[in-house]
């Protein structure tokens, strides 16, 4: 547990110093959301409808824009292979580097969520729903997206290509998760989706770790 | 390509011998693309002794150290650490091999200071970092960012975590590169020590002069 924890602060004190490159994914989620209304009729209505799905979109997508340095820059500068020598096995690495990506990454997207679903005139009512939806699927995205960043570590460029590679596995986070928040816009009961989330963000966390780390070890050569 | 072998540092009756070698390569072969880089390579390295490999730039020697050490795959051939091969070791195993190539390992937004600590916390070292950095010189440093530091100093920084870890088998790649003379001083005594303690090492040099001494198995790509 305590490498677990010296890797996860470790990682944060160093977005910290790099806060400009931990900010671009943020931005980059405020601006794709902010610039649907101006294409589409700004109608309430429409608006509220088409709320859900915006969102859930941009998350996936700005979630990508963080991943080039998820495991990108430990292998530049020769960490990640002292760490894979070091008495800490590999899978635990791997599930610190995970945990301080979601932290970094996707924490700060739940202080924006309201402000945006309040913009896209959703009820309030509707908001814990969309935190518990975002809250579970999260979890297997990081795991996602770190597959694909270990999968892409000896390539020099593997941004497009990760693209490619961990979009299409997303598609039932997006389903279950505008499925959620969507009941919970209409008032009806929102477990079922919920409890798939839970279902593949367990099964992500037990099995990714294992899957990132031989990844790792074929890239790293 | 050869293998000489001089006598070993220590008296090492036969029947010692036999048990003592814990670094083992038999029959090693790396091809990258067309051309073989060695092919079968044969080493046996026990406590006390030095494996110096030598040989001209693109030679190999890196190739050889990153197998030795687990992060790279021989076309063919097998090398096993105490029984086991290298990036398989059992879980007590874990962090007897220590490697230091061309990347540094640090994190160049942390300081010396910064980084030195997470290597004692992950391999579970209490070690005198005050000490550790004098006897490099870099207690000036030590609240420096490394991006800041010369290379000199990034790799005395560097060579500094040899200390932070309890690693049996050190494998060093030119570890001598931008060190001035004082530093070259401190790494070869630091080898010696390390191998007087029972230790062994391989070593990857262009100035083999600097290590010879008995117990040396050099190996000429």
């Amino acid at each position: 547990m305590a490498p677990f924890v010296t890797i996860v602060l470790r990682d944060l004190r160093i977005a910290v110093r790099r806060w400009s490159e931990a900010a671009n994914p943020l931005l980059f989620f405020v601006i794709v959301t902010t610039l649907f209304p101006l294409a589409l009729s700004p109608s309430a209505d429409e608006m509220r409808e088409v709320g859900a799905g915006v969102l859930w979109v941009s998350a996936l997508l700005s979630s990508l824009l963080a991943l080039e340095g998820l495991f990108r820059s430990d292998a530049d500068d020769g960490s990640l292979e002292q760490l894979m020598l070091s008495p800490v096995p590999l899978g635990v690495t791997v599930l610190a580097k995970i945990a301080a990506h979601w932290l970094i990454t996707i924490l700060p997207l739940f202080a924006l969520v309201p402000v945006l679903a309040l913009s896209y005139s959703m009820p309030i009512t509707a908001l814990p729903t969309m935190f518990c939806a975002l809250l579970l699927a999260t979890p297997t995205l990081s795991v996602l997206v770190a597959l694909g960043a270990a999968l892409t570590v000896g390539l020099h460029r593997g941004g497009a290509i990760v693209g490619l590679l961990v979009l299409p596995l997303t598609a039932p986070l997006l389903i279950f998760g505008t499925r959620a928040t969507d009941l919970g816009l209409h008032d009806e009961p929102t477990a079922g989706p919920l409890y798939l989330l839970a279902a593949l963000a367990a099964f992500t966390l037990a099995l990714g770790p294992v899957a990132i780390a031989a990844a790792l070890r074929v890239g790293i050569e | 390509m050869r293998v000489g072998q001089n006598p070993p540092l220590v008296p090492n009756p036969w029947f010692l011998m036999q048990s003592a070698i814990e670094l083992r390569a038999r029959d090693l072969s790396v091809r990258r693309g067309e051309r073989y880089l060695f092919e079968g390579l044969d080493l046996e390295l026990g406590p006390h002794q030095l494996g110096l490999v030598v040989g001209a730039n693109g030679s190999g020697k890196t190739t050889l150290l990153r197998v030795l050490a687990g992060l790279g795959a021989a076309t063919s051939g097998l090398v096993t650490w105490r029984g086991s091969a290298p990036d398989r070791l059992a879980l007590e195993q874990r962090g007897e091999i220590a490697y230091r190539g061309h990347l540094d390992g640090l994190k160049k937004d942390l300081t010396v200071l910064e980084n030195l600590r997470f290597h004692a916390a992950i391999w579970g070292m209490r070690t005198d970092l005050d000490a550790l950095m004098n006897a490099l010189g870099l207690n000036g440093v030590a609240n420096v960012r490394v991006r800041h530091l010369s290379a000199g100093q990034q790799r005395r920084a560097s060579l500094a975590t040899l200390k932070l870890c309890a690693a049996k088998l050190w494998i060093l790649d030119e570890p001598t590169t931008n060190l001035d003379s004082d530093g070259r001083e401190t790494i070869v005594g630091w080898i010696g020590a390390h191998l007087g303690r029972g230790g062994t090492a391989v070593v990857a040099t262009h100035q083999p002069d600097e290590l010879k001494q008995r117990g040396v198995v050099l190996v000429e790509l």
